[in-house]
């Protein structure tokens, strides 16, 4: 759903970088992750053709997406898995909410899901007198901290250790304060195993989602995920609708790329494959399973080929790792649930530009993001493209808002801009006068933004066109 | 691997318009460099700038006014060399972008397919052999992002870097990471611009080096500025002047 509330996002950037704690703590994060990626994936040539196969697989199960989604819901039917339409976040909430309440449920354990992040699903659920646990790690220190996670894979980087500490020592009643990794992991194991025990509901996310087999793929290192698909009676599984790929054979090449990209493992410590509920005879396993999938404006963005590309992403999160931009001022500042180079080209597109457009200038178009991106997904390119839709008008723009920044002011300048470059006589006059009046200018706008930091360059006595005529370069 | 031609006869030269207004003599310092080698240059002097300054910001309209302009100069069959990493990957990359649904497409390809970025000519085309006649000195490198990402050519400049025998090259700590212009970025995001050049002027500082090199003069306007406001007292210099200046003594 679009929000016309305009993001803070200046204020958000520096209030950032304004903290040096934070500002540290996702350099050496960032930092390790970046070394962690380039050992799992050492061969160049072989990581350019999974990344390609990646694309293709993607791009193929993107292609036919509607007959996918449709044999995804026969097969999971197939398998007593019952599938459930979303087309907003508000009908997702409500479909959990009905199934927590035929279950006369009160408790949700959750593993990590962006897909709940993106539906506010914990508010929402307590709203109506449920409680939602979060049992991933790092969902659950940022959910005791009363935040948003900062990262897709890792929602508590931006906290090192002692801030850790400090975070379950205040919000667990009777917890000692300890830096001790292993004791804050046994604290945090002890709260949430009450937990699993008690919750009448278990709720996770989808990594992949197996068309031919109606099979849902997820992977974790702790453990929690598990227990959140196999101890409650009742599974529900979160999916954006573009999580769904074709066939079973490509699951190995895309957990390959999804968990070496996310995290530099070679596989993690579990894969979950959830077929169907327990069925009889079976000694675990939840009664019921429940797959909502959501489109959440992913059906508009599906209309168009260039934005599709966006839908291609499986959220490893290895473009925020390796994105200057994000390393510094972190994921909270972009204001969306999802941040780093994927949340510039993916919020201005779902939550309208008017309201998130402002992402997509935060970006010196590095390439960074799209050369490491595991499917390829073109990010500046899309970054450009809502860049241009952001002064589109209504015969070429297509995206929420378009054309909300277009003003005389700068269609000007740059019209200008254009008659200089097509007419080098007129080109150098302007250089000229420039030269004479540049430092006499008062640094305003784009000026004194360059000059808070640089010193103004200087206009050279002589051009180039000048000097290769003194010097009798060929200009045939 | 792109495969590279014969040694021609004559080549064009694009300048580029940073180098045009504020770094002319490195400009000058490319155009000697292949004509020393024995190849012919042409600069048409209609030329301006290759258009990404409005590509980027969303003025694809503007910047394909611009680029057709350099796309009607460049018309003969000859390599066109760029001394900027940077303009290269725009003219020979974005151009068929831009002009995808033009009916001019085929001329643009043609056109794209001659772009080398300077580095790579002299080293893959020219097979140019340096003799290094300067007194000692230690350096670090700044790769611009569209000469790692786009062009690739980052080992052709340290090569030649490697080739003068008195220059130690010194590696820059995260030298991979952007410096923060990306042309209006720093304009419209200046707060993370402004951290961004400021780590990258610390990285420099580390190395010892008395100069940093680069091939892009957008990086060289934004590192310098960065380090004069600071008073720090190392140099930026283009990769072509710099070897120019060295190979003259």
């Amino acid at each position: 759903m679009a929000n016309h509330q305009a993001l803070d996002f200046e204020k958000n950037v520096s209030r950032a970088l304004n903290d040096a704690q934070l500002r540290k703590n996702f350099k050496f994060a960032m930092g390790n992750f970046i070394l962690k990626r380039k050992a799992i994936f050492p061969d160049e040539t072989e990581t350019e053709q999974l990344r390609t196969l990646g694309n293709a697989i993607k791009q193929r199960a993107l292609s036919r997406l509607p007959e996918l989604l449709a044999q995804l819901e026969e097969k999971c039917s197939q398998n007593d898995i019952q599938v459930h339409w979303a087309e907003t976040t508000a009908e997702a909430n409500r479909q959990v909410l009905d199934i927590m309440q035929a279950h006369q449920a009160t408790l949700l354990v959750k593993g990590k899901s962006m897909v709940s992040e993106e539906m506010h699903l914990n508010k929402f659920l307590q709203g109506h007198g449920i409680e939602a646990m979060e049992t991933d790690l790092g969902e659950f220190i940022v959910q005791l901290n009363n935040e948003t996670p900062s990262h897709i894979i890792v929602p508590a980087i931006h906290k090192n250790k002692d801030q850790i500490a400090r975070i379950l020592h205040e919000n667990i009643p009777d917890t000692p304060y300890t830096e001790d990794v292993q004791e804050l992991n046994a604290i945090a194991r002890k709260t949430l195993r009450q937990k699993f025990y008690r919750a009448g509901v278990g709720l996770s996310g989808v990594n992949l989602a197996v068309a031919e087999t109606g099979t849902l793929c997820l992977v974790e290192n702790e453990g929690n995920g598990r227990m959140c698909t196999t101890v409650p009676p009742v599974h529900i599984a979160l999916m954006g609708l573009e999580k769904v790929i074709e066939k079973l054979e490509e699951v190995p090449p895309m957990l390959r790329l999804l968990i070496g990209s996310a995290t530099g493992q070679l596989i993690t410590t579990y894969v979950n494959m959830i077929t169907s509920p327990r069925k009889e005879g079976e000694k675990d396993g939840p009664q019921e399973v429940h797959l909502i999938i959501l489109d959440n404006g992913r059906s508009n963005i599906y209309a168009d080929a260039q934005r599709r590309q966006t839908l291609q992403c499986i959220r490893c999160g290895t473009c925020l790792n390796h994105c200057p931009v994000y390393t510094r001022i972190g994921g909270h500042a972009y204001g969306y649930i999802y941040p780093g180079p994927i949340g510039k080209i993916l919020n201005p597109q779902v939550e309208g530009l008017e309201a998130a457009g402002v992402l997509a200038t935060a970006s010196s178009l590095c390439n960074a993001c799209e050369e490491v991106c595991p499917v390829k997904i073109p990010i500046p390119e899309l970054l450009r493209r809502i860049r241009n839709e952001s002064y589109a008008n209504d015969f070429t723009g297509t995206i929420d808002g378009h054309g909300y920044k277009r003003n005389w002011v700068e269609l000007g300048v740059w019209k200008a801009w254009a008659i200089m470059n097509t007419h080098q006589l007129i080109n150098a006059a302007g250089q000229k006068i420039m030269g004479t009046l540049g430092l006499k200018l008062p640094k305003l706008g784009p000026l004194k933004n360059w000059t808070r930091h640089r010193t103004y360059p200087q206009l050279a006595k002589k051009s180039l066109h000048e000097l290769v005529k003194e010097h009798g370069v060929d200009n045939e | 691997m792109r495969n590279y031609p014969e040694k021609p006869e004559r080549a064009y030269y694009f300048g580029t318009c940073l180098a045009d207004m504020f770094y002319p003599e490195s400009g000058m310092a490319g155009i000697k460099l292949i004509q020393q080698q024995g190849v012919s240059v042409i600069f048409p002097p209609e030329q301006t700038c290759c258009g990404q300054p409005a590509y980027n910001s969303g003025f694809p309209a503007e910047a394909r006014t611009v680029a057709r302009k350099q796309i009607d100069l460049f018309y003969k069959n000859y390599p066109i060399v760029v001394p900027s990493g940077s303009c290269a990957g725009m003219m020979r990359h974005h151009y068929p972008k831009l002009f995808e649904n033009d009916p001019a497409i085929d001329q643009v390809k043609n056109f794209s397919a001659r772009i080398f970025e300077l580095s790579e000519f002299l080293v893959n085309v020219l097979n140019i052999k340096l003799e290094d006649r300067g007194k000692p000195v230690k350096v670090t490198w700044h790769s611009s992002c569209h000469a790692l990402r786009e062009m690739k050519v980052t080992e052709d400049s340290k090569s030649l870097i490697r080739q003068l025998k008195n220059v130690e090259l010194v590696d820059l700590e995260n030298e991979y990471e952007c410096c923060g212009f990306g042309g209006t970025f720093a304009v419209k995001q200046p707060q993370i611009s402004d951290v961004m050049v400021n780590d990258k002027v610390d990285y420099i500082r580390q190395t010892g080096a008395a100069r940093v090199l680069s091939g892009d003069c957008g990086c060289l306007m934004n590192i310098t500025g960065a380090m004069d406001y600071r008073h720090i007292p190392i140099t930026g210099q283009h990769l072509a002047e710099f070897i120019w200046e060295r190979i003259n003594g």
